[in-house]
């Protein structure tokens, strides 16, 4: 059996089960029916419901607010009579328009970089003082976090590495095969990689798999209130959970650095073996154009790099706010916020090494 | 007629047992409490009872539904509240209890929205409807947890320790709460709690279960247990005293 109505002059009379699985066929129809009412004295006949729920309630006051006017309500047992009235009291008023969200305050950009500035003098406070506390720190959380951020990413680097030397080989050597210059490639390639793109790279792996994990594991913390808990017993989040996280990212950044460096210059070798140059004339080419100062100046780059991702990774998961929704924007914060940095700072470096005549 | 039976419900994890052969019926419209230490295995039991865990043996049937076989049915028939209110931290108030409406219902938006905005009101959170679960006390979240389970006015509500960590007037308007929706809709109640003084406050029965003895040690009402001097746990849990 389904809920039912049926309309009058000055009734509308409501059978059936009057509970949210049997009303929404029902619903729209009683209530322009009691607008239709309106201006003249209605009843409403509930004395055929054979079950009237709290929904089947909602809609006898949906009905009375539409009709506006004089409502009576008739066949009604006890029940009904008790939970419509236990209804009635506690709606504060059935016209009254739903109560306006407060917005929860956005962080504006000035505070926000003064957020991220104080959040990197905490830190560099926190190495200042960790000979102090060297009892907080935990060499297997360091060397947890060590395997997490390098040796797993090893693989993808070595990937990443060999196909974007390919790449870049293959598609500066047909343009350059016209000059004849295609054994420059190799110049090419090598110094690319190691000055830019090894380090570069290997900052928006970092930022894609270690900050983003940084800012979830610290911002599910921060939701669980275990960085709260952390500081009521006195220990500095800064020095338990940053330092180690750096530290260990900062460590493998040069040997990730040297396997993106090593796997490019192997894919840009295979092409120009493809292209029918000899290893040996390669790799004259590439001792006769890159010193060790390129190499080195990619790795030390490469290190900032590495400390910047991870504080922002670190940062935006301590900085979270509440819910499950905060991780989620928190790893978004790290993600975006490590590509940038490092993009920037590459855009100084650039300019510094250009100053210093590297 | 009973409207829950458990017959012979078992929990065992791997060489661990957890409660065995637990009996015991919940007649219609009555406030049933289940009570014990921590460890007891009370929220497991209640797991078995929604379906989230199928016991290692025993049967288990809500308003006719075997909860083993039938689990769909039996899911129309119940509402959950869980012990930390599992409100959808991306949906506001309105949204989350508007939720099972727009699943199990063919109401229109408008519809759904004023039923929420009922079954809020109806827990005290007419003023908060459009906040989110991040923005109000764990109290707020707990009724509002009720209100989402109340949302199909199911015949039977399973609250998982509904006042642990609350204030004693916080706990007392939870406890008062759910006296008046059993008198005011006739809905079943089976509540997992230790707290003392909700369990005087609410229970028509209780049953006791004890994680030394592995299962159900008393069955009755709160009174009866409290005068159960023959069972060491019920009288230290009922008279605070210490084994």
């Amino acid at each position: 059996m389904t809920a039912d109505l049926s309309v009058s002059d000055s009734a509308i009379a409501l059978s059936g089960p009057l509970t949210a699985l049997g009303l929404g066929e029902l619903w729209p129809r009683a209530v322009r029916a009691a607008r239709r009412g309106s201006g003249k004295p209605l009843v409403i006949d509930i004395s055929g419901a054979t079950v009237l729920d709290t929904s089947g309630a909602a809609l006898v006051l949906a009905m009375e607010a539409a009709h506006g006017g004089e409502v009576s309500l008739k066949g009604a047992d006890k029940r009904g009579d008790e939970l419509l009235a236990q209804l009635r009291k506690a709606l504060p008023d059935p016209n009254a328009p739903l109560p306006k969200a407060d917005p929860v305050p956005e962080t504006g950009l000035f505070d926000g970089a003064k957020i991220r500035i104080a959040f990197f003098g905490e830190t560099l406070l926190a190495l200042q003082a960790l000979p102090g506390k060297l009892r907080f720190l935990r060499g297997a959380d360091f060397f947890r976090i060590a395997d997490r951020a390098g040796l797993q990413a090893l693989p993808l680097v070595l990937m990443l590495g060999f196909l974007i030397g390919m790449i870049l080989a293959f598609q500066s050597a047909i343009p350059m095969r016209q000059f004849g210059a295609d054994l420059y490639v190799a110049d090419l390639v090598a110094i690319s990689l190691f000055r830019e793109l090894g380090p570069l790279l290997v900052a928006v792996v970092l930022a894609g798999r270690t900050g983003s994990a940084f800012a979830a594991e610290l911002g599910t913390m921060q939701v669980n209130e275990e960085i709260a808990a952390l500081t009521t017993m006195g220990i500095d989040p800064a020095t338990m959970l940053v330092l180690p996280r750096v530290a260990a990212t900062v460590l493998v950044m040069p040997a990730l650095t040297v396997a993106m460096d090593v796997a490019g210059l192997l894919g840009m070798m295979v092409v120009l073996m493809l292209f029918g140059f000899p290893v040996s004339a390669i790799s004259a080419e590439i001792t006769g154009s890159c010193g060790p100062s390129d190499f080195i100046m990619g790795l030390c780059k490469g290190m900032v790099f590495a400390a910047a991702v991870a504080m922002i990774g670190c940062r935006a998961g301590l900085t979270a706010g509440g819910g499950p929704r905060a991780v989620g924007e928190a790893a978004t914060a790290a993600v975006v916020g490590g590509i940038v940095a490092t993009v920037l700072l590459d855009g100084v470096f650039a300019v510094m090494f250009y100053r210093l005549g590297l | 007629m009973p409207i829950i039976t458990v017959e012979g419900a078992t929990q065992v994890f791997g060489s661990r047992t957890i409660f065995k052969d637990v009996s015991f019926n919940v007649e219609a419209g009555e406030v049933f409490v289940i009570l014990g230490g921590s460890g007891c295995g009370k929220s497991t039991l209640l797991k078995q009872m929604i379906g989230l865990l199928t016991p290692s043996a025993g049967e288990i049937s809500i308003a006719g539904h075997s909860v083993r076989r039938e689990i769909n049915a039996v899911r129309r028939d119940i509402g959950v509240m869980f012990q930390s209110g599992a409100l959808l931290g991306s949906m506001n108030l309105l949204d989350n209890v508007s939720l099972p409406l727009a699943v199990f219902t063919d109401l229109p938006p408008a519809a759904r929205t004023e039923i929420a905005r009922i079954k809020l009101a109806l827990v005290g959170l007419g003023d908060a409807v459009l906040r989110l679960p991040s923005e109000i006390s764990g109290g707020m979240i707990k009724r509002a947890a009720i209100a989402r389970a109340l949302a199909l006015d199911p015949p039977v509500l399973l609250l998982d320790e509904p006042s642990a960590g609350l204030d004693p007037v916080t706990s007392a308007g939870i406890d008062h709460l759910i006296l008046q929706l059993r008198d005011a809709l006739g809905t079943t109640f089976v509540v997992v709690t230790h707290e003392l003084p909700s369990i005087m406050a609410i229970a028509d029965r209780c049953a006791m279960l004890d994680a030394k003895a592995q299962g159900l040690i008393a069955l009755g009402s709160p009174e009866e247990l409290q005068q159960n001097t023959t069972e060491p746990m019920v009288r230290a849990f009922f008279h605070r005293e210490t084994l």
